[in-house]
C-alpha cells in the first residue's frame, strides 16, 4: 500500500489531542502494510516536529498559523495531489470537516466520516463510521485513494506521542482565493464553575424534558456537592450555559464520578466525558450507547430515581 | 439578500433502529423520520437575520419525497418565505445530494445557503461543503453566530473547549450551521394548515446527481457491546456505588 497522510491539528501553538491518535492509528496501520507515515503542518508547526516522531517524515505547507477553513483546505489538496497517499486521515472535527469533504470532492475521491475503527484489511482498508448517533456502526471498505475523517477520542494519543526527528520538507502549497479572512480567536466567557475541574459532575440530557425538569438534578449536584453539566441540546435549547456543556465542541471533563441522566451518548458526547473514573447512566433507552462507556446503568426513568435518591439522602 | 435552506430528513433517533436485510441500510420501513436538527438550526438562524432586517427572503429547499411537502410547508409556517422541491431524483448520498441542490442553485440565485452542520446519516461527507465544493463558493462550518454586511458574512465558528474563531466571508458562502442563536422554534399546526392551503411550493428538476461518493456501505450493525456497564436494580445500590466512589 502506499503512504498514509495525517492532517495535523493545532490551536494556540500546540498539536491537538487527535493529531497524536491519528499518528498513532497511521503508524500502526503503515507499520502492518507498508507505506510511509506523513504528517502535514501548517504555520510554524514544523518547529514542533519533534513532537511528530511516529511519523517518517513531515510536509510543511507553511501559510498563517491561525486556522482558516479556505487556505487549509486548498493547501491540504496541492499536498494531497502531489502525493498521491493512499489513505489521508483528517480530525472528524470542526476544522477537519472544512477541509475533508473540499478536498475528497474536488480530487473525486471518496470521503468517510465518523471513523471510530480502522484496520488493514485484503489490500486495503476498513473503516468503521459511528452513525446514527453512536447506534449503528457501518463498515466501509477502502481499496482505493480515500479521505477519512478520525473521531476524537476514539485512538490512543499516547500511540501516536513519540518524540523523534522525522524529515521535515517545505512544501510550497496552494492557499486558496482569499474569500475567507480570519479576524481573531474568541475566548469562552468565564464561567461560575470550571467543570473540567469538578469532582462530581451531573450532567443532564435531552431526557431530562423540559426546561424547568433541570431542577431536579439541580438538588441532586447539590446533596452530591457535585457541579452541573450538560450535553449539547441543552445548550442550544437556551436552558443552560455553554460553559455546562461536556463534549466535543464543550469541555473535556474527567471527574471522580460522572453521573450522566438522560443522556443517550452520541460520539460527540463520550468525547468529553469518557475519562472519567467512573460513569453511572440513567436512562430509560436500553440501547443508549452511554451504556457501552458507563460503569454503571439503570433503565429506570431518572425522575423517579433521582426523587427517590435525593428523599434518601435528606 | 437571499438565504436558501436546504432541508433533509433524516430517522428520528429515538426509534429503535434495525438493520435492512440488505444488511448495509437501516430497515426504514416502520422507523419515523423527522427534520436533521441542524438543519432546523440553519431555518432558525435565516429566520432570525430575515427578522433582524439583514435579509430579504429565505426558501427553504428539498428533494422530493415522503413527507417533504409537509416539511416545506412547515418551514414557511415558521417564517420562510418560499419553498422549493428538487423533483425527479432519489440522492443515494451527501455527494448526489448536493450535487441536486448545487443544480437547483444553479437555477434560482442566492447570496447564503446555509445548511446544518451535519446529520446523523451522512456516512460520505457533510452537505454544506459538498455543495459548496461543485458551486465552487466558499464554506465554513460549525458556525453558530452570523452577522451580515454589504456583500460579506462574518462568522463565528466553534472549535473545542469552547473556542471560536471569527472569520469574514465574501459571499455567495455556503455556512454549515451548528446552532442558531436561539432554540429552533414551533409552528403551531393550524398555521402550518393555513399554509397547506394557500402557498404552492415551487418545483425545480434534480438534473444530473453525478456519480455519487465513490464508496458504499459493506455492512452495518448495531456496535458490540464491550465491556457493558453493570445494572443496578434499585436505589440502594446506586447509593452503595456512590459511597463507594468517593461521591458521597
Amino acid at each position: 500500500m502506499g503512504d498514509i497522510l495525517v492532517i495535523t491539528e493545532h490551536l494556540k501553538g500546540e498539536f491537538a489531542d487527535i493529531t497524536f491518535e491519528m499518528l498513532g492509528k497511521a503508524r500502526e496501520l503503515t507499520d502492518s502494510s507498508g507505506g510511509q507515515c506523513i504528517a502535514v503542518t501548517f504555520g510554524s508547526m514544523s518547529g514542533k516536529a519533534g513532537q511528530l516522531g511516529a511519523a517518517d517524515s513531515v510536509i510543511s505547507v507553511g501559510g498563517s498559523d491561525d486556522y482558516n477553513p479556505e487556505s487549509y483546505a486548498a493547501s491540504v489538496q496541492s499536498v494531497v495531489s502531489a502525493q498521491s497517499p493512499s489513505l489521508v486521515l483528517v480530525g472528524s472535527t470542526s476544522m477537519g470537516m472544512d477541509v475533508a469533504n473540499p478536498v475528497a470532492t474536488t480530487l473525486g475521491i471518496p470521503v468517510i466520516s465518523y471513523c471510530s475503527n480502522m484496520s488493514a484489511s485484503g489490500g486495503g482498508f476498513s473503516c468503521t463510521s459511528s452513525m446514527y448517533g453512536g447506534k449503528m456502526n457501518v463498515v466501509t471498505n477502502v481499496d482505493n485513494a480515500a479521505v477519512v475523517m478520525i473521531l476524537a477520542g476514539f485512538f490512543s494519543a499516547d500511540a501516536g506521542k513519540v518524540q523523534g526527528s522525522p524529515v521535515v520538507e517545505n512544501f510550497s502549497a496552494e492557499s486558496g482565493a482569499g474569500k475567507v479572512r480570519f479576524k481573531q480567536l474568541i475566548e469562552p466567557e468565564a464561567a461560575d464553575v470550571d467543570i473540567t475541574q469538578s469532582e462530581t459532575l451531573v450532567a443532564v440530557g435531552r431526557g431530562i424534558g423540559g426546561k424547568d425538569d433541570i431542577e431536579v438534578a439541580e438538588e441532586l449536584a447539590e446533596i452530591l456537592k457535585a457541579d452541573l453539566a450538560c450535553s449539547r441540546p441543552l445548550v442550544d435549547a437556551g436552558w443552560m450555559s455553554k460553559a455546562q456543556q461536556v463534549g466535543k465542541s464543550g469541555m473535556k471533563v474527567k471527574p471522580k464520578v460522572y453521573i450522566a441522566l438522560g443522556i443517550s451518548g452520541a460520539p460527540e458526547h463520550i468525547e468529553g466525558m469518557k475519562n472519567s473514573s467512573t460513569i453511572i447512566a440513567i436512562n430509560t433507552d436500553k440501547n443508549a450507547p452511554i451504556f457501552d462507556v458507563a460503569h454503571y446503568g439503570m433503565t429506570e426513568d431518572l425522575f423517579d430515581v433521582v426523587e427517590e435518591l435525593v428523599e434518601e439522602l435528606e | 439578500m437571499k438565504i436558501v435552506v436546504p432541508l433533509k430528513r433524516v430517522p428520528d433517533l429515538v426509534e429503535d433502529l434495525e438493520v435492512g436485510t440488505s444488511g448495509k441500510a437501516l430497515d426504514t420501513k416502520d422507523i419515523k423520520f423527522k427534520l436533521n436538527e441542524y438543519d432546523d438550526h440553519a431555518l432558525e438562524e435565516a429566520i432570525l437575520l430575515k427578522e433582524s432586517g439583514s435579509v430579504d427572503e429565505v426558501v427553504a429547499m428539498a428533494v422530493d419525497g415522503e413527507g417533504v411537502d409537509k416539511m416545506l410547508f412547515t418551514a414557511i409556517a415558521k417564517g420562510a418565505d418560499k419553498a422549493v422541491k428538487c423533483t425527479g431524483g432519489d440522492p443515494a448520498d451527501s455527494h448526489q445530494l448536493g450535487k441536486v441542490f448545487a443544480n437547483a442553485l444553479g437555477a434560482e440565485s442566492y447570496d447564503l445557503v446555509f445548511t446544518g452542520v451535519q446529520s446523523v446519516d451522512d456516512r460520505d461527507g457533510q452537505l454544506g461543503p459538498i455543495i459548496a465544493s461543485y458551486l465552487d463558493v466558499p464554506c465554513v462550518s460549525a458556525v453558530s453566530g452570523v452577522l451580515l454586511s454589504g456583500n460579506m458574512a462574518t462568522v463565528q465558528k466553534e472549535y473545542s473547549g469552547g473556542m471560536m474563531g471569527e472569520f469574514e466571508v465574501d459571499l455567495p458562502a455556503v455556512i454549515g450551521m451548528q446552532a442558531a442563536r436561539q432554540a429552533p422554534r414551533y409552528a403551531p399546526v393550524s398555521k402550518i394548515r393555513q399554509v397547506q392551503e394557500t402557498v404552492t411550493i415551487g418545483e425545480i428538476p434534480a438534473g444530473d446527481m453525478g456519480s455519487g461518493c465513490g464508496s458504499s456501505a459493506f455492512s452495518m450493525a448495531p456496535p458490540e457491546k464491550g465491556a457493558e456497564a453493570e445494572m443496578l436494580d434499585d436505589v440502594e445500590s446506586l447509593i452503595d456505588v456512590l459511597k463507594e466512589k468517593g461521591a458521597l
